[in-house]
């Protein structure tokens, strides 16, 4: 792909990225810092093509490791966030 | 050439889905939401992928899939919750050195061009630094290892000599791709600068370095999304890298710290014997 086009979108990301974060209650800080860690763990859909491709056995043994980590990543980041956010819910529901 | 339309429209998706999955998450009565909407923009993101033609074989995929799903959930599940912050550094360790093995894969991919090279060397870099630097805050928080800050004489030269080698060896690789020892040697050091970055931090500060690093994690998505040429790599990549920045700061300024203090805190001799 045009190296000067994905440029644009790294830029784009990147000033959206800074946009969207602000104003966070303290509360939240870990929250979004667990919910954002698991959108990192993006990452697995590029180790899904290293382990699928069959380009070479290095390339498919480093992609399936790729592809476990990232799993690891996405499916406990998503679990542990939803786990911090259910407690916060309780604890405002017992105060109230 | 329809499927590659198919997934890229996907991927926009996806992108939304985590946009609006971020800003929901910064506000109390949505955030639970979020959460759920920025998986869903995963669960897209990798189901499509799935669908991919240039995915030939799915059983390594699979071994993958059920070793890090049972191993994310069974922690995930049974963690204490006073124990939160540093499974999100453990996760975002795994997410860094994942990064690493994608940017390592993409070497014997197709089409490996100078810009390539530029850029799995980064993602090896940045997510080798994450993995350590994770690790070494996780075991801080958890008290697998001392929690106070490390420091040493020449500790800041010692630092600057890391990076330096980082450099020659990431250019000596760049000009010599089939040389592996090169490749080798920047792995181990990224490894080792990642320890080092994070060992002269305290651990009160540990809140702010994870989120740091969570950055990093981002940032070496990012990186590696241009190695194999994939946008949504690239955007969320960036989304989280530049959030997490942004999120940094604001932990920094709640706890009255400045960012360039945690930032380079192995580099100013900041002892203070904490």
């Amino acid at each position: 792909m045009d190296i000067v086009f994905l440029a644009f979108i790294l830029v784009l990301s990147i000033f959206l990225g800074f946009e969207l974060i602000n104003k966070v209650p303290a509360t939240l800080h870990t929250p979004l810092m667990s919910g954002s860690n698991a959108i990192s763990g993006i990452t697995l859909v590029g180790a899904l093509t290293s382990a699928g491709a069959e380009h070479t056995v290095l390339a498919t043994v480093l992609g399936t490791l790729a592809v476990a980590m990232a799993t690891i990543n996405v499916i406990g980041g998503y679990m542990v966030t939803d786990r911090m956010l259910a407690m916060f819910k309780k604890k405002e529901g017992a105060s109230k | 050439m329809n499927m590659d339309l198919l997934v890229n429209l996907s991927y926009v998706a996806a992108a939304v889905l985590f946009i609006f999955g971020l800003k929901m998450l910064g506000s109390p009565a949505t955030a639970r939401k979020g959460n759920l909407v920025s998986a869903i923009g995963m669960l897209i993101a990798v189901v499509i992928t799935l669908l991919h033609h240039s995915i030939i074989d799915y059983k390594w995929i699979a071994v993958g899939f059920i070793l890090g799903g049972i191993v994310g959930a069974v922690v995930a599940r049974s963690v204490a919750m006073t124990s939160m912050p540093e499974m999100v550094a453990l996760f975002n360790g795994f997410g860094g050195i994942a990064s690493l093995l994608v940017g390592w894969a993409a070497l014997y991919g197709p089409g490996i061009g100078a810009f390539s090279l530029v850029t799995i060397v980064l993602s090896i870099l940045i997510g080798g630094v994450t993995f350590t630097g994770s690790l070494v805050a996780y075991g801080k928080l958890s008290e697998k290892i001392p929690g106070r800050p490390l420091v040493f004489g020449g500790q800041r030269i010692f630092n600057i000599a890391l990076i330096i080698g980082i450099v020659v060896f990431a250019v000596l690789f760049g000009l010599n791709p089939e040389v592996s020892l090169y490749l080798y040697i920047v792995i181990a050091l990224s490894a080792l600068l990642g320890i080092m970055l994070v060992i002269p931090i305290g651990g009160a500060d540990m809140p702010v370095v994870i989120s740091l690093l969570n950055s990093y994690s981002g940032l070496a998505a990012c990186a590696a999304g241009f190695a194999i040429n994939n946008i949504i790599l690239i955007v969320a990549g960036a989304l989280v890298g530049a959030s997490g920045i942004i999120l940094t700061q604001i932990m920094c300024k709640a706890m009255n710290r400045s960012l360039s203090n945690v930032l380079f805190s192995g580099f100013s001799a900041v002892s203070s014997g904490g």
